[in-house]
């Protein structure tokens, strides 16, 4: 968990490490592994927020969930593990990747039940507010734009206005709910409107430039923080793969598709700390064989973890 | 024996509440009014730990959900059971769930409240007794009791509880009376059965507003010199399979009543069990009386018929006593009078 500022740099190798995790996902997935909702593309936002928390704050977050476990600290290793169903994921294998909670990184939730996570975050807040959790700590919530046209999307906004509670609202939209574009089902702009009309303070921004993210996460936080009201953040990006593994993504609009490519968050920073010479190509090429090298010993870890014992299959339905 | 003070189910139900309240700072009462119906909670725990909420189930039962996870004990009143299919989400995927999906990482200790039955004439959408909806989902554990005593030793005992509990109330019950214990450490175990009534020749098995129902047909079938036993099942689950069966061992003969409709009900459960594990001890076959697979109307005449009757209960009791000498009847053409002036 990070309790540290860290360096843009440093977000650059998360991304890296996210991207690598992922693509690792969708390989195993090629050979029969569970499948996995990708959150690819998506990196930015993730570093970018989660790198503003703090070890007192808590994360909600959906079926995309990868990239804030990682940038929160999450060892691939067992995230690995997790997804493959065995005893050292962070779960004990029950969640597989569509639910992965982790209690000692203050990730309360991965809800695959798309409105889940705002459904939640609320009540962690109120607990917050009520002193149960670390004094001063906020929560993250982490949705898309698909969650925002479920009702408690509504209902969560307005009672956390209502009570004034400590929520920072992050809503990656990235175009995509399921296998719809989100200008089928949505007025635009909509989603940073809708947060207004509910009398959120709302930012949108480049969800595909990580410093801009950051610096508007960092301000909302410490908005939070100072007031102990809500804030809504809208990230603009852009899911590169489809759905869920496989999806062929032939509805995708390849034009469109593209243009996203061409403003791949991790090539937006790694071309950013080249011009400012924090690194040079072949530094970011290391830190990309590093990154690769990081999730094989995770892959290798997670095969190597067993199975959870056939007897425990009842364990944790109750108390 | 110690001290009780008599009371009605509504008494009861605040007093847990209250009690529960000072025992424990975690505990918090949410819901549509539950501020405006509980001043006094109000004036003594202040009004962060009772709130009213915005008309809206999903986020009550989820932000139940949410703070229980992060430490709190919340009680949601939710009103009305048929408006819990509004909080559906929250109870069953989330709170039902999380601490299994998370390997024990987190837990859920909530009560989600919510009135439901006929005797109001208030119609379907207010008046449908969905708690096997429940007992069908994993994680959950769902309590329906039937006396002023139990609804406060039940309440008290589902809010200490680590798991989320759905504390349904027959709303024909709220205002019946009886004794209630004064000892503040007064606590009804979840998962255990009562016998209302101890008998040895056939099992009445009921709960909620059907316990009254069950120990009226005693009282019919004691006229015709049948003894019959009346479990009240309490919780729904876990369910007291134990007390259940030790009855229907003994007697040979189960009648298992409620209003909710019988298809995948609790009647069908407890049928289920006695076939599987008590088979052998069987004398007759297990009848189920049950409401109707039909939304409960507002018309008193008609709601009426939703609930089965203490004439039906005796009548099907006795047909179970074929391989029994039954006293003389007499009593049979008053029921049938009764069921002519409904």
């Amino acid at each position: 968990m990070q309790s540290t500022p860290r360096s843009p740099l440093a977000r650059l190798e998360t991304m890296l490490l996210i991207r690598a995790y992922e693509q690792q996902l969708v390989a195993l997935q090629q050979n029969g592994a569970p499948g996995t909702c990708t959150s690819v593309g998506q990196e930015a936002c993730a570093v970018g927020v989660v790198d503003a928390l703090d070890a007192r704050d808590r994360i909600l977050t959906n079926h995309r969930s990868a990239g804030h476990l990682i940038a929160r600290g999450a060892a691939p290793e067992r995230l690995m593990a997790e997804v493959l169903g065995r005893v050292d994921g962070y779960c004990g294998g029950r969640s597989g990747s569509l639910h992965i909670s982790a209690r000692e990184l203050g990730v309360v939730l991965t809800s695959t039940i798309v409105g889940g996570e705002l459904s939640m975050a609320p009540g962690v807040a109120l607990a917050h507010k009520m002193g149960r959790g670390a004094p001063g700590g906020i929560v993250a919530v982490f949705f898309g734009d698909g969650a925002a046209c479920e009702g408690i999307f509504h209902e969560a906004l307005n009672l956390a206005v209502h009570w004034a509670l400590p929520l920072l609202f992050v809503c990656e939209n990235n175009q995509w709910q399921a296998f719809v574009h989100r200008l089928e089902t949505m007025a635009d702009p909509a989603i940073g409107e809708w947060a207004r009309g509910h009398g959120l303070p709302v930012r949108s921004v480049d969800g595909n430039d990580a410093e801009a993210v950051h610096a508007a996460a960092t301000e909302a936080v410490a908005h939070i923080r100072a007031t102990g009201s809500p804030y809504f953040l809208e990230l603009r990006t852009y899911r590169q793969r489809g759905h869920y593994e496989p999806d062929d993504q032939a509805y995708v609009d390849k034009a469109e598709l593209q243009a996203w490519l061409q403003r791949d968050p991790i090539r937006v920073q790694g071309e950013r700390l080249i011009g400012a010479g924090a690194i040079d190509a072949p530094g970011v090429a290391a830190l990309e064989r590093q990154a690769q090298e990081r999730v094989e010993a995770a892959l290798a870890f997670a095969q190597a973890s067993p199975w959870p014992a056939a007897e425990t299959l009842l364990d944790h339905v109750y108390a | 024996m110690s001290k009780t003070t008599r009371m009605t189910v509504e008494q009861a139900i605040r007093q847990a509440l209250r009690e529960e309240m000072l025992r424990d700072p975690t505990v918090l009462l949410m819901g549509e009014g539950s501020a405006t119906k509980h001043r006094d909670l109000v004036g003594d725990f202040g009004p962060e730990r009772v709130r009213n909420t915005p008309l809206a189930e999903a986020i009550i039962a989820g932000t139940a959900v949410g703070a229980a996870a992060s430490g709190l004990r919340p009680v949601v009143d939710l009103l009305f059971a048929p408006f819990m299919t509004y909080a559906m989400d929250a109870l069953v995927n989330s709170a039902g769930k999380l601490r299994y999906l998370s390997g024990g990482q987190f837990e859920f200790p909530l009560v989600a409240m919510g009135l439901t039955g006929s005797g109001w004439c208030v119609g379907a959408q207010h008046n449908h007794n969905l708690e096997a909806m429940f007992v069908h989902a994993p994680g959950l554990k769902v309590v329906m009791p039937s006396t002023p005593a139990d609804f406060k030793g039940l309440l008290k005992a589902a809010i200490r509880d680590d798991d989320p509990v759905l504390f349904f109330t027959d709303l024909a019950l709220l205002y019946q009376e009886g004794e209630v214990p004064d000892a503040d450490d007064f606590v009804v175990p979840i998962g255990r059965a009562a016998v209302a009534r101890a008998g040895g020749d056939v099992t009445l098995v009921g709960y909620a507003k059907t316990v009254g129902v069950c120990l009226q047909a005693a009282e019919q079938l004691a006229a015709h010199g049948v003894a019959a036993e009346v479990i009240d099942l309490r919780s729904l689950k876990p369910l007291d399979e134990e007390t259940v069966l030790r009855s229907v061992r003994k007697t040979g003969r189960l009648v298992v009543v409620h209003e909710a409709s019988g298809l995948c009900g609790m009647a069908a459960e407890l049928a289920a069990l006695a076939a599987t594990k008590a088979f052998s001890s069987l004398r007759a076959p297990v009848v189920r009386l049950t409401g109707p697979d039909a939304p409960t109307p507002s018309s008193w005449m008609l709601e009426q018929q939703v609930v089965p009757r203490p004439e039906a209960v005796a009548e099907a009791a006795l047909g179970l006593m074929a391989d029994q000498p039954v006293r003389a009847p007499g009593r049979e053409e008053d029921h049938r009078m009764v069921e002519n002036a409904v």
